[in-house]
This record gives structure tokens, C-alpha cells and sequence, in this order.
């Protein structure tokens, strides 16, 4: 009964978003407040029924309902109950229904705090996200109803991936999803700014904190797949240049450069035109993404089984949304007239660098994504596009984003003096550089990227400290450390995120450059040495999981002597999805992990062993969690809190004004 | 001001164009390196390629072909129905390795035995590689239901 009525408000839902798509733009054309203003209940009462209709979708999956196709396709009632309710979106269709109620609770976020917007502007956003909606829910209910009943139900299901049965991927997908989604608040912004006609410092001071939230959500949802992707897949391997890590992974850059050129949209009024073909990019490359995923078109390691069908509809979608946008684009953006002016050393010069240089690397990454597509259709080649491609082609641009990083954020807006910028940055690049030196003495003979990583991860943590510590102006030390803790929390998140990549800049070239890995054949009880630790097979055991048996490999890592802890690999079999898995034994460091696989049994005794030696693997998410935090920090600003209730007061001109 | 703009405006494409040459350039060039061209095991018999370059085999694991537990290296051979070339790896294989089962390799072709740096994995039982399908659609291999799709969840 409750997933009869689950199915019967995701039927009412779609019909409420057609009115919402349809109603508050004729009403912000034609200037009726009472249209305009129907909009917001709408947006609620979507909301409340696609919660609903998710709230029952998961219940048929708590309480294992196995009349329902994909509980029996996706769940087993031995499961334990966080991969019951993980289960609700670890298949496509519950996936694409959270997809759904994710970009309805933006668009209600939109209606509940969209207070201050001018309102034929918020009129349209909500109508153009509504249209997002609809088409989605249209694509859920014509071709992957996840209400649907089996004729005869099984007595039990045929349980999840067991892949999927993991922390790390249990919210994998949702983290994702908003960051995907949450730029769909960006393109609604960019495509109702076209309509209206106007794009001024309140649009961008709108634009920045849905863009900066969905950035947030995508780093940390692309932390945690490479993390689950490094501890579950068995090949220690963190990023493997995949398409599907590929398609996070273009909005994530493009997002950034938003994030960026949505700064000199409110400060400056510029760039105007290049923001909002940014937003109309990013999100069209999060829906690319979503293409990428479920048509099949691409091989992947990360490939689930696909129905090309369902990827034609979506690209349908795709095509729709960028192709009208990029219409209304090319037709409106000559109205898109710049305010400020600025000279060619300055911050908003940076940042068109900035820009510049993270779309182009999106362009790079797009490239060697598609490039297996294009040669099929048009090359007649079979063909893939490896990691050595992007290490050469994409990492250089990298290096010139971290290399202008520091000095960037510390040129004043307007009009900059290079010299006098660099004077306190100076030392600092020396430091970073007799760093990279050192390393690179230290190491002898190995390549050149480890002493490269130090020298950048360093001199953009620095750099950051120093953006820090010039904003708290001149005078005695303890004025200064004073002032250091009354910066508002917009500087402060700038500073922890920019120090953030360099963290992470720093992981993934040490990560690559000095790992080292052994595979061997070992007895129990028999021991070797790898990298400094002696590594010894304890035994082998077999263990009875809740849902799985496996076999457990018990080693204990030893260093001088002394043992440092105990691993334990395993290799488990899932009766149910008939699947086996490898665990890794990871033993987590400081500054390394140790990464043990457990192989094949042999024949005459003893199991093949493989051995990693991971290097500032913690460092790698470490710096992701502090990007994310540094955005956190800067989506607390007062400012942002405190604008909204001002603007109030006083009602914009544009409000009562239509467009042309 | 104006005339400012203007100047602004022309050094951004300025910026914007030399970016994208230098990218195109990158791209051009690494596409020598990065670029693995995927042949079906018949392809590789009729015209082997050099040791040097690195690509991708794709097909079926022979049946009765699969040697683990032998040691630290496994030997398989892959087949597309046609012809079948001998596999080596240095590793431990993907979870879903089986014989009868599809497979995806990199690596090099040397002395007539394929050396796979790399095995693919797949995380799901019903999905083949695009590739493989159609290789195995050419040999006539392939064993599908009509359209070379295989249904299920995401």
C-alpha cells in the first residue's frame, strides 16, 4: 500500500512541476505577483511528495518488501540495515529518484530563502528548476519506475553488489548527486538571468554559496570514491583517469572556476557573460556526467551493467537543457554590459587566469574522455585514452594554477604592483624551492615529480598563511594575532581551502612518485622484507561474516624489531550475489600506508601475497577534507547571513520592472 | 573607459587563445603516448603489433586455459573464437576473473605471449566491455540475447 502511494505522489509531483515550470513565468512576463508568487507553495509541495515517495521507496527496502523488483534485484534480508537503506540508491533507479528529490529540495531551498530575490527572479529560477524536475521525473516514470510490483514474489532477494556494501560507497552517491544537482541552482540562476535580462552584484552574491555548496558536496563525494576506490578495488590505486572518475570530475573544475568568476561578478561586475556560460557548462557537464555513466558508451573499470536506452533518454535531456540554454545565450549575452574596469595586474586578472586555466584543464580532461567515442564513430579505431595522456596533458596546467595561485589572491582589486605583492611572498618561494631541492637530494634517481610536488604543496600553503597574514594589516605582533582571529570567515575558508589543494597537489605527486609495490608467493609463518618492514604470514583463517564467509590472512608488520601492527586481507565470497571481493589490509600511517592484498592459494601451499607501500596516502583526503572545510568555512560568512535580512528593507527597482 | 574594456577584452581572448593552443598542443602530444589502441585476439595473430607499444586485448578467457595459484604469475590465454593468444600477469586478478568470462588487458605483445600490466575489472557480473562485444559480434562468437545490451541496475 505505502509504495502504491509512493508511486502515486511521484505521478503527483511530476504534475505539480509542470504547473511550477509553467505558471510563475507567465506570471514574471507578464508582471501578475499572484502567479509569481504561486511558485513557492509548489516548490514545498514537491518536496514533501517526493520525500514521500523516497521515505517509501526506502521503507520497501527496510522492511525488505520483495514484491517490489529492485528490493529483490539490490537487497537480501540477512544484509545488515545501513546497506538496506544504502541499497535505495545503489541501483539506477532509486538512484535517479534521489537525484529527483535532491534537486526538489534545492528548488524549495530557493523558495524558502529566496526572500531578498527580486521576484520575477524568483519566479523564473523556480520555474526553470521545476523544468529540471519534470524532465527527470518524466525519465523516472516512462523508463525506470522503481515502484515496480513482481507478479510472484520471491521469499528473498538477490542481495546488493556486494562492492557497494561499504561506509565509503553507502554515501558515495548521495554526496555526489548534490554537488551534480546543486549546480543545477547555478544554471537556474544563469538561465532565468538570461530571460530577465540583467545580471548584476545581487545575482552573483545569489550564485556564489549554491555554486560553493555544490563544490562542496562534489569534493567531498569525489574523496570519498577515490578512498573507497583505493581500499575496496584491491590495486591501491587512488585515480585511474577513468571516464566515470572523469565525469565528477569535470563540473568539480568548472565549478571552481565559477566559484571564482562568481567572485568578480559581485565585487566587480564583470566577467559577467563568461559566469554565466560557466554555469551553463558545469551543470551541462554534471548531466554529461550522468550520460557517461548509465548509457554504457564508454568502457570503465567502475562500469556497472547499463541500458543504452535510458542513456539515449538522457542525453535527450542533455541536449534540451545545454542546447536551449546556450541558445538563449548567444542571443541574450550581448546585454550582459561589464561595470567595472580593471587593470591588466590585478585580482580580477587573476582570477581570469584562474579561469582560464581550470576550463582549459576541463577541456583537456573532456578531450581524453570523449576521444574513444569520436575515434569509434569517426576514426573506425578502437581505442582508449590511458593515464600517460592526462599525467602529460593535464598536469602542466596544474602546475601553473598552483605556481599562480599565492600571488593571485594577494593582488588588490583594480590595479596591482607585482613587485610589491611578491616582496613578502619572495622568502617563502625560496623556502619552497630549497624544499623541492632537498627532496630531490634525498631521493637520488627517482622522477622528477615528487621534488616538483613538494616545492608547489608547499609554496601554496605558504602562500595561503601568507594571504592570512597580510590581511591583518601592520603593527605590533600582538595586534596582528589579534586581528588574525576577527578576519571574517570568508578569508579564513580562502586560505584553508587554497592550502587545502596544495595538500592535495603535494599527496598525489608523492603518492605517484615514490610508491613502491612486491608480489611474492608466502607460507604461513614465513616472512619477508619490504620497504623497511618485515612482513610475516601469520596464518590463514576462515571467518563467517553476516552475509559473506572468507578467507582472512593475519600478518603481522614489523619494523627493527618491534611489531608495529597486525593486517588482516581478505578474500570473501557473497553466497547470495555468488560475487567474491578482496579486502585490503591497510595499515594507516602519518606519512604512509602500509596496503597488503591477499591473492590466489597455491597449489603446493601458501597464498600469492601483494604489497604496497603507499606513501601520504592519509595527505590525498586529507587535503580534499580541508578544501571542503575551507568551503564550509566561507559558506558560514556573516555575510551571507546577514545580506539577506538588509535587502529586505529595501526592494530592488528591478522587481516591479519585466523584461523587455 | 571604454577603449579600456576594449583592451581588456582583446588581452582575455588573447589569454584565452594562446591557453587553448597550448592545450591542443599538450594534447597532440601526449595523444602519442596515452593512446592504447584495442585489438581482438584475431588481430593480433594476423598482424602482431611491435613489442614496444602498449594496447588493449579483449575477449573470452579460454576454458581449462587459467593457471593460478602456480607461482606469482598467472597465464591464461583469451580468445574471440578465431584465435586465442597466450596471457601472462604479475598480480592478483580482479575478483570477477573466471574462465568464460569476458576480460579487458593493457600491455605489451612480446615473443607471441601477451604481458598484461593491467587487468580490468568490472563490478558487476552481467557487464561485458563494449569492445569485447563487439569483437566477439565480428568473430561471430557472440552468444547474446539479439541487442548486444545486458539489462540490470546502475
Amino acid at each position: 500500500m505505502i509504495v502504491e502511494l509512493g508511486h502515486f505522489a511521484l505521478i503527483l509531483a511530476f504534475a505539480v512541476a509542470l504547473a511550477q515550470m509553467i505558471i510563475p513565468m507567465i506570471g514574471a512576463h507578464k508582471g501578475w505577483p499572484d502567479w509569481m508568487a504561486a511558485a513557492q507553495p509548489m516548490a514545498t509541495t514537491q518536496f514533501l511528495l517526493i520525500g514521500f515517495s523516497f521515505a517509501a521507496l526506502t521503507w520497501a527496502f527496510v522492511t525488505s518488501d520483495f514484491s517490489l523488483r529492485i528490493v529483490v534485484e539490490n537487497s537480501h534480508t540477512a544484509k545488515p540495515l545501513i546497506y538496506k537503506i544504502s541499497g535505495v540508491w545503489g541501483n539506477h533507479e532509486g538512484s535517479m529518484l534521489l537525484w529527483v528529490l535532491i534537486v526538489v529540495l534545492f528548488g524549495a531551498c530557493a523558495a524558502w530563502f529566496g526572500g531578498n530575490l527580486p521576484a520575477t527572479l524568483r519566479a523564473r529560477v523556480l520555474g526553470v528548476q521545476s523544468s529540471i524536475g519534470a524532465a527527470f521525473m518524466a525519465f523516472i516514470l516512462a523508463t525506470s519506475n522503481p515502484f515496480d510490483r513482481l507478479a510472484s514474489p520471491p521469499f528473498n532477494g538477490r542481495d546488493l553488489n556486494p562492492l557497494l556494501q561499504d561506509p565509503g560507497l553507502a554515501f558515495h552517491p548521495p554526496f555526489l548527486y548534490l554537488g551534480y544537482v546543486g549546480l543545477s541552482m547555478a544554471f537556474s540562476f544563469a538561465v532565468a538571468a538570461l530571460i530577465e535580462g540583467r545580471v548584476d552584484a545581487a545575482w552573483g552574491r545569489w550564485v556564489r554559496p549554491w555554486t560553493l555548496a555544490a563544490w562542496i558536496f562534489l569534493t567531498i563525494g569525489i574523496a570519498l570514491g577515490s578512498w573507497w576506490a583505493y581500499y575496496e578495488l584491491g590495486w591501491g590505486g587512488f585515480w585511474f583517469w577513468d571516464p566515470v572518475e572523469n565525469a565528477s570530475f569535470m563540473p568539480w573544475l568548472l565549478a571552481a572556476a565559477l566559484l571564482h568568476s562568481a567572485i568578480v561578478v559581485e565585487k566587480r561586475e564583470a566577467l559577467k557573460a563568461w559566469t554565466i556560460l560557466l554555469a551553463i557548462l558545469a551543470f551541462g557537464f554534471s548531466l554529461m556526467g550522468t550520460f557517461i555513466v548509465r548509457s554504457g558508451l564508454l568502457t570503465s573499470v567502475h562500469a556497472f551493467a547499463n541500458d543504452p536506452e535510458r542513456g539515449v533518454f538522457i542525453l535527450l535531456i542533455f541536449a534540451v537543457f545545454v542546447g536551449g540554454a546556450l541558445t538563449l545565450y548567444a542571443a541574450r549575452a550581448g546585454t550582459m554590459e561589464a561595470r567595472g574596469v580593471f587593470s591588466s595586474v590585478s585580482r580580477e586578472s587573476a582570477l581570469v587566469v584562474n579561469n582560464v586555466l581550470l576550463a582549459v584543464s576541463a577541456f583537456v580532461v573532456f578531450i581524453g574522455t570523449m576521444w574513444p567515442m569520436f575515434a569509434d564513430m569517426f576514426l573506425g579505431r578502437t581505442l582508449s585514452v590511458g593515464a600517460p595522456f592526462f599525467d602529460m596533458a593535464f598536469s602542466p596546467f596544474m602546475v601553473a594554477l598552483a605556481t599562480i595561485m599565492p600571488v593571485g589572491a594577494m593582488l588588490p582589486w583594480k590595479r596591482g604592483d607585482l613587485r610589491r605583492t611578491m616582496r613578502p611572498l619572495w622568502p617563502l618561494a625560496v623556502l619552497s624551492v630549497a624544499l623541492g631541492a632537498l627532496v630531490w637530494a634525498m631521493q637520488t634517481g627517482r622522477s622528477a615529480l615528487g621534488p616538483v610536488g613538494a616545492t608547489l604543496g608547499l609554496w601554496v600553503v605558504l602562500g595561503a598563511g601568507a594571504d592570512l597574514w597580510a590581511r591583518t594589516g601592520r603593527g605590533a605582533l600582538a595586534g596582528r594575532l589579534r586581528r588574525l582571529t576577527r578576519l571574517p570567515r570568508a578569508d579564513w575558508g580562502k586560505a584553508t581551502a587554497h592550502a587545502g589543494l596544495g595538500v592535495t597537489l603535494f599527496a598525489a605527486a608523492g603518492l605517484t612518485a615514490w610508491e613502491a609495490e612486491d608480489i611474492r608467493v608466502l607460507q604461513e609463518g614465513e616472512s619477508y622484507s619490504f620497504a623497511g618492514y618485515d612482513i610475516t604470514l601469520t596464518e590463514v583463517r576462515q571467518v563467517q561474516g553476516p552475509n559473506y564467509n572468507s578467507d582472512m590472512g593475519v600478518f603481522e608488520l614489523a619494523r627493527g624489531g618491534e611489531v608495529v601492527s597486525e593486517l588482516t586481507p581478505e578474500k570473501r565470497r557473497y553466497p547470495v550475489a555468488g560475487m567474491p571481493t578482496t579486502e585490503a589490509g591497510i595499515d594507516s600511517g602519518f606519512l604512509r600506508d602500509v596496503y597488503l592484498v591477499l591473492g590466489d592459494p597455491q597449489e603446493g601451499g601458501g597464498w600469492a601475497v601483494r604489497s604496497f607501500l603507499k606513501p601520504l596516502a592519509n595527505w590525498l583526503w586529507g587535503g580534499a577534507i580541508i578544501m571542503a572545510l575551507g568551503g564550509l568555512l566561507s559558506l558560514s560568512d556573516r555575510r551571507y547571513r546577514v545580506a539577506s535580512g538588509r535587502a529586505r528593507k529595501q526592494p530592488g527597482p528591478a522587481a516591479a520592472v519585466p523584461a523587455e | 573607459m571604454k577603449g579600456l574594456k576594449k583592451k581588456r577584452r582583446v588581452q582575455i581572448i588573447l589569454v584565452a587563445v594562446a591557453a587553448l593552443a597550448l592545450s591542443t598542443g599538450l594534447i597532440g602530444y601526449a595523444m602519442r603516448d596515452g593512446i592504447n589502441f584495442f585489438r581482438s585476439p584475431s588481430q593480433v595473430v594476423s598482424a602482431p603489433p611491435g613489442e614496444a607499444e602498449v594496447f588493449r586485448i579483449g575477449g573470452m578467457v579460454e576454458p581449462g586455459s587459467l593457471q593460478r595459484g602456480r607461482g606469482e604469475t598467472i597465464r591464461f590465454s583469451v580468445t574471440d573464437g578465431n584465435a586465442s593468444v597466450p596471457v601472462t600477469f604479475r598480480g592478483v586478478l580482479p575478483d570477477l576473473f573466471d574462465e568464460n568470462q569476458s576480460m579487458v588487458g593493457t600491455g605489451r605483445y612480446v615473443d607471441g605471449v601477451f604481458e598484461a600490466s593491467e587487468i580490468l575489472a568490472k563490478h558487476d557480473e552481467t557487464y561485458m566491455p563494449r569492445e569485447v562485444m563487439e569483437a566477439l559480434q565480428e568473430s561471430g562468437e557472440w552468444r547474446g540475447e539479439g541487442t548486444p545490451t545486458a539489462a540490470g541496475g546502475s
